[in-house]
């Protein structure tokens, strides 16, 4: 894959994940390798952004000064209909068990992912 | 064959105007004092790391300061699990016959030597810096996530949690050197304000300064004879997004190996020191350690069971909960303490006998474990 892939991280509202064509596991934290088998011969694939709540914590006491203006705000971990687990903000009484839909939000002066909880 | 020969710990909470090295320094003094060994019989230093002094070689900074020339020399870094790392590689390192006499050390001006704000985000680095750190997470904020699924499927509430927190304050009472000695209730732990939810500001141990030594050894130094009998460690990720579980985790592979390199099974334990950065960390640690039934810590510490007179006595100086976290030295003081309690030394805290204990820290967000099993031999 190229180091330019465009997703929330460089900017760009997209949440994407990498497939091994190899042996197919999938996971979220990009690299141009395969972190089960190690083949080089990976794809990155959008996220339709579907997903049940994992765990969930509501943040009052922030890192840094700049993230003071969001408290609280919700931290969640989010296990995707795709088959891997993501980090994002959400809606505050998000609980586990709760489905969910990503959207993207600005959190101090870049854009998260959020998700709230599906219709 | 290594023994724990000497100890040293320096009260937690303020230290006004001592270093990382300062605070390293003292705790070393007394180790050695401890061992009845001098500068000269040092010749492996290992230490820790600090966040108010990043230096690529902390270990030689040290011994030049300190008056040390050793033949092995270098720091460590596992996070919260630093300290039995270290433990652990003096260990292998003696036992291996490569020094004769390693000196531990950790300390850190943590409290004093910085803003609490940028303690907070210096620790929050852990986090991935792509996919996590962007979302403004706290330490406090990794196990708030864990804790609401651990609690969530194990069935443990708040209340349960403060348990902990009461029992580590209700140590700390009796050790000059903690950083707390208030006595708290479970009320005072539900009032105290939210940092992460489920974690409160008493379900969170606090910064704080301090610096915590002791030398492993080839031969005993003395009558007091705390020798390592085995030890373990597993390493299942590093961020909290890729856990690959957050309901088990690698505290339990890791004790796993410490009783197959130490013989000794849960049932002969006899003390326990364990990580305990927030209520929750100390509560999974116990329950994937074997020492309380999943979702029954918490029941069993209300009940008396890890108190001093209890059945498997539990951080008797306070742990990092009330005892204080002045980061790699943290959990030191929970060797040391242990090696106390084993030697008999531990004034108005001594538990009745303490032949065999169990050590297990924790570091990231329940990525490194690291466990070890103590010894007393006559």
């Amino acid at each position: 894959m190229s180091a330019d892939v465009a997703d929330w991280t460089t900017g760009t509202p997209a949440l994407l994940y990498q497939r091994c064509r190899s042996c197919s596991s999938v996971w979220y934290f990009r690299r141009g390798f395969c972190p089960s088998c190690g083949a080089a011969d990976v794809e990155a694939l959008p996220s339709k952004g579907r997903g049940v709540v994992h765990a969930a914590t509501l943040v009052c006491r922030p890192a840094t000064a700049e993230a003071r203006a969001h408290v609280p705000f919700m931290i969640a971990l989010i296990d995707l209909a795709e088959g891997i687990r993501v980090m994002a903000h959400g809606d505050r009484d998000l609980k586990i068990g709760d489905a969910v839909s990503l959207r993207f939000e600005k959190f101090i002066d870049r854009i998260v992912p959020y998700f709230g909880k599906s219709p | 064959m290594s023994f724990i020969t000497g100890v040293g710990l320096t009260s937690y909470g303020r230290h006004d105007g001592r270093s990382t090295v300062d605070l390293m320094s003292m705790a070393a003094e007394a180790a050695l004092a401890d061992a009845g060994l001098v500068r000269r019989d040092i010749d492996g230093v290992l230490c820790g790391y600090s966040t108010t002094m990043p230096h690529l070689m902390l270990a030689t900074v040290f011994a030049e300061h300190f008056g040390l020339q050793p033949s092995y020399a270098h720091a460590v870094q596992v996070g919260g699990a630093t300290g039995l790392a270290m433990a652990m590689l003096a260990h292998e390192l003696v036992d291996a016959g490569v020094v004769r006499n390693v000196l531990v050390v950790a300390g850190e001006n943590r409290l004093t030597g910085q803003t609490r704000d940028a303690a907070v985000q210096a620790l929050a680095q852990v986090g991935h810096p792509d996919y996590e750190v962007p979302l403004g997470p706290t330490i406090p904020a990794y196990y708030g996530l864990v804790a609401s699924r651990y609690m969530h499927e194990f069935g443990i509430n708040e209340p349960d949690l403060a348990e902990l927190a009461v029992l580590m304050r209700h140590n700390a009472t009796t050790h000059p050197g903690a950083q707390f000695h208030e006595p708290i209730t479970v009320a005072d732990v539900m009032a105290s304000r939210a940092i992460a939810t489920p974690l409160k500001l008493l379900d969170c141990c606090p910064v704080s300064d301090g610096g915590a030594a002791f030398v492993v050894s080839r031969d005993p130094t003395s009558e007091r004879r705390v020798r390592v009998r085995g030890a373990g460690q597993a390493h299942t990720h590093q961020h909290a997004t890729a856990a690959p579980s957050l309901t088990h985790f690698g505290a339990a592979p890791s004790f796993a190996r410490a009783r197959q390199a130490s013989g000794v099974a849960v049932s002969d334990l006899t003390y326990a020191g364990v990580y305990d950065s927030f209520t929750i960390t100390l509560a999974i640690l116990l329950e994937e350690l074997g020492l309380a039934k999943r979702g029954e810590a918490c029941a069993r510490a209300r009940n008396g069971d890890f108190s001093r007179d209890g059945a498997l006595p539990l951080n008797t100086h306070g742990g990092l909960l009330s005892y204080g976290h002045c980061g790699s030295g943290g959990a030191l003081a929970h060797l040391v303490e242990t090696q106390l309690q084993m030697t008999g030394r531990a004034g108005n805290r001594q538990v009745s006998d303490a032949p065999i204990a169990l050590l297990h820290g924790d570091g990231g967000v329940m990525s490194s474990h690291v466990s070890m099993i103590l010894e007393r031999v006559r």
